[in-house]
């Protein structure tokens, strides 16, 4: 649906907050531009071909960075140590050199003048190569939506399977996607986010979840396919990436033909206490991945309205999508690939409680015209009474529709009660679907009064995130979340998970992965 | 007139025993499916049932909606309640306690130590993003959490206790090798009786999915929780066993 505009915003004020946004997030583009992380690090080394892992389960790519950093430090790369010694001993199998290195067989070293030509072109052959993968993955995914049909309408429908195993979730996700799954979601194992190495091969028992691995994606794309042309629609399959290994995540995506993932600028910081320089190191290459491999993100501004007031906090979710926005784009995301979140979070015992929910979901979508949008479903409200549960996600649908939302992530109404049964799953798309056919096509007919609750409650929202982006600004976003600005956690930029991992560039630092990545977007 | 102590479910008439399930069968829609359904109702107590909805959900399974009366009767007199030793608070009630006993925020140093680097129990507890749907002990206003993560070691777990002034140590332990939890466990409380004097020592938690919840004494802790316990429920023991309703600190 083409969006028409009906609350009035006034542009200047909007491109001011886009002009905060920008300034807030800059300083934070600069310090990713001149950092490193063992993580991004990795997602080269996994571009450039390494696969496996050692007997311990622990991937050649992070024996060999370990490896490196150990020998001659992370602050020029690996690349060019990497492919300097690969060169020197005349192999051409870079995992047989991580293997060789890990065992202290090779020695390394920075290599200078000449040899840090011949290293740098050698590793940029290598990872071109791996780039080239995520183009053809790119273009099957074009291919097969063209060949079988795409979604036939919007939004399309989001589920989510979460066994543990592999296998399970494999059925699980068919069924689902018989049943009108668009978009399949496999939640991950409870944790993955803070392990700092992707676990290897296909996996069969997780925590409420089951662990994001390549071959894991493999086989669920796989299946996907085969459904995919048992119904004559594309079925998407989304992913994670977030926490520590967030830039090998997206990687293996881009590799694996995965089509969305979820990857938000600032959820790790905030609800893993992830530092806050690796995340945002991570996030930027991640995103460049992303970019290239024609990934739509999903972001995760749902959470901040679980930790806090979802009406006093609402201007939190608009300046979260802007910040989210400005980093996507500085990446070279574009509009389409913005799946920038939102939720019906507020409480349904205070009054007007649907008409600001419908003021909230509409200033996004005007704030965003061209992005799609992704719209949760109540959680915190979710009683375990599933009768009153199946009617607020009924509202939320109609806010979905109302609102032309992209994505529509679907309400269960046995939230917070049990795993969802077959029967709750084929009654919350019967809700959605009677919602979407019923009222789908009220946005044509719906036009808020111009001095009504509606319009006026969404310019009191952009105003209260203009003036917060206007604080954010004057102190430094590092700084805004150190002093707990976003949700109710501070975050100093010294502290958190992973800040061992990350190195700042020294001169003469290469990444051939960024070099295509940047040299073909700009 | 004396409250009857023998009572049915009420419907819309007192004695009715009216209820209403609804479940799924692992059979295609037809008239045998819709026959199995009422031969369970039956089996549930339900007579006379009335099959209200069946609807086939895919080729290989039907939804029911079933009304019927049920035939058992309850004994009020023989209810019996296992009351918690504490009462589960909400995190809003959880603060409201902390700021009214403690008028400062309540201490948390976590960790797993020995060799564990399974850190998801202990981040399900204190990382905001919680489990289950609670958030974690990071997201109480009045709870300061030191998340020291993975492989701490005991005289490192000792110190940051001492450093920090906690009220209570959280351990968590995943792997159970040779009982590594259990003899990890001893290690830890004794270090801390030896560096506290007694009755001055942080409460001692400890929590994992093989743990025995009866066996605090004999491994020298306070509490054990077990596999799905969630952030709300350690953080009501917390208040409970730290300020307890009669003691103003």
């Amino acid at each position: 649906m083409t969006v028409e505009p009906k609350l009035g915003l006034d542009p200047e004020v909007v491109a001011s907050a886009r002009r905060l946004a920008r300034r807030a997030g800059g300083p934070v583009v600069e310090l990713a531009r001149t950092h490193t992380t063992v993580s991004v690090e990795r997602a080269v080394l996994r571009l450039a071909g390494i696969t496996g892992a050692d007997p311990d389960g622990i991937p050649w790519v992070n024996r060999l960075v370990d490896t490196v950093r150990e020998q001659v430090g992370l602050e020029h790369g690996v690349a060019l140590p990497v492919y300097d010694a690969l060169v020197r001993e005349g192999w051409d199998d870079v995992t047989l050199l991580a293997q060789k290195a890990a065992a202290g067989a090779v020695p390394l070293r920075i290599p200078t003048g000449a040899e840090a030509g011949t290293a740098a072109r050698a590793s940029r052959e290598a990872v071109a190569q791996g780039i080239a993968r995520v183009d053809r993955s790119r273009r099957t995914r074009e291919e097969l939506i063209r060949t079988i049909g795409d979604a036939p309408r919007k939004p399309w429908i989001y589920l989510i399977v979460a066994t543990g195993d592999i296998y399970e979730d494999i059925p699980q996700a068919q069924a689902a996607a018989r049943e009108g799954a668009d978009i399949i979601a496999v939640i991950r194992s409870t944790g993955q986010s803070l392990l700092d190495y992707v676990p290897e091969g296909a996996t069969r028992e997780g925590y409420a979840g089951t662990y994001a691995t390549q071959e894991n994606f493999r086989l669920m794309r796989a299946a996907l396919d085969d459904v995919s042309r048992e119904l004559g629609r594309y079925v998407r399959l989304t992913n994670y990436a977030s926490g520590l290994c967030m830039p090998e995540i997206a990687t293996l995506a881009g590799l694996e033909r995965l089509d969305m993932m979820l990857n938000d600028s600032m959820y790790g910081i905030l609800f893993r206490d992830i530092n806050p320089i690796r995340t945002f190191v991570d996030q930027r290459f991640s995103r460049q991945v992303h970019a290239r491999a024609g990934i739509i993100i999903n972001t995760g501004e749902d959470n901040y309205l679980t930790t806090a007031d979802a009406v006093d906090e609402a201007h939190t979710v608009t300046v979260s999508q802007l910040l989210n926005e400005y980093f996507a784009k500085e990446a070279g995301l574009a509009d389409w690939q913005l799946g920038l979140g939102h939720a019906f979070e507020i409480n349904p015992e205070i009054p007007d409680s649907f008409r600001l929910e419908l003021a909230h979901a509409m200033l996004a979508r005007e704030l965003f015209p061209d992005a799609p949008l992704k719209w949760m479903p109540p959680t915190k409200h979710m009683t375990g009474d599933v009768f009153r549960g199946y009617l607020l996600d009924g509202f939320f649908n109609l806010v979905g529709a109302m609102t032309g939302q992209g994505i529509l992530l679907v309400g269960m109404m046995t939230e917070a009660v049990v795993t969802p049964f077959l029967s709750d799953r084929d009654l919350a798309l019967q809700n959605v679907r009677y919602v979407m056919d019923a009222a789908g096509k009220l946005h044509e007919d719906f036009h808020p009064r111009p001095d009504g609750f509606i319009v006026q409650r969404a310019k009191q929202v952009l105003s209260e995130a203009i003036d917060l982006l206007g604080r954010i600004d004057d102190d430094g976003l590092l700084n805004a979340i150190a002093d707990g600005t976003f949700g109710i956690t501070k975050r100093p930029a010294d502290r958190g998970k992973g800040l061992d991992g990350v190195a700042q560039q020294a001169d003469g630092y290469y990444n051939p992965a960024t070099e295509i990545l940047e040299g073909d977007q700009r | 007139m004396t409250a009857p102590t023998i009572v049915r479910p009420y419907g819309d008439t007192t004695g009715d025993g009216m209820v209403q399930v609804s479940f799924t069968l692992p059979v295609p829609h037809d008239k045998r499916a819709e026959g199995a359904a009422l031969q369970l109702a039956a089996k549930m107590g339900l007579e006379p049932a009335m099959l209200v909805h069946a609807k086939a959900m895919g080729p290989d399974f039907t939804f029911f909606v079933v009304y019927g009366s049920a035939k058992h009767l309850v004994d009020l007199s023989a209810v019996q309640v296992i009351e918690r030793e504490y009462p589960l608070l909400s995190a809003k009630e959880v603060n409201a306690v902390i700021k009214q006993r403690l008028a400062r925020p309540l201490v948390v140093v976590g960790g797993c130590i020995g060799t564990d680097a399974h850190t998801v129990g202990i981040d399900a507890i204190l990382n905001v993003k919680g489990f289950a749907g609670e958030k974690g002990l990071e997201y109480y206003g009045e709870i300061k959490v030191v998340n020291l993560g993975a492989q701490v070691l005991v005289p490192e777990l000792v110190a940051a206790a001492v450093e920090h002034r906690a009220d209570a140590v959280l351990v968590s332990q995943v792997v159970t090798q040779r009982d590594a939890h259990l003899h990890n466990t001893r290690e830890m409380s004794a270090a801390f009786r030896e560096a506290f004097p007694a009755g001055r020592r942080p409460l001692l938690v400890v929590g994992g999915p093989r743990f025995d919840e009866t066996m605090a004494a004999e491994l020298g802790v306070d509490r054990i929780f077990g596999r799905g316990t969630t952030p709300g429920e350690v953080a009501s023991y917390l208040v409970h066993a730290l300020l307890p309703e009669q003691a103003v600190s």
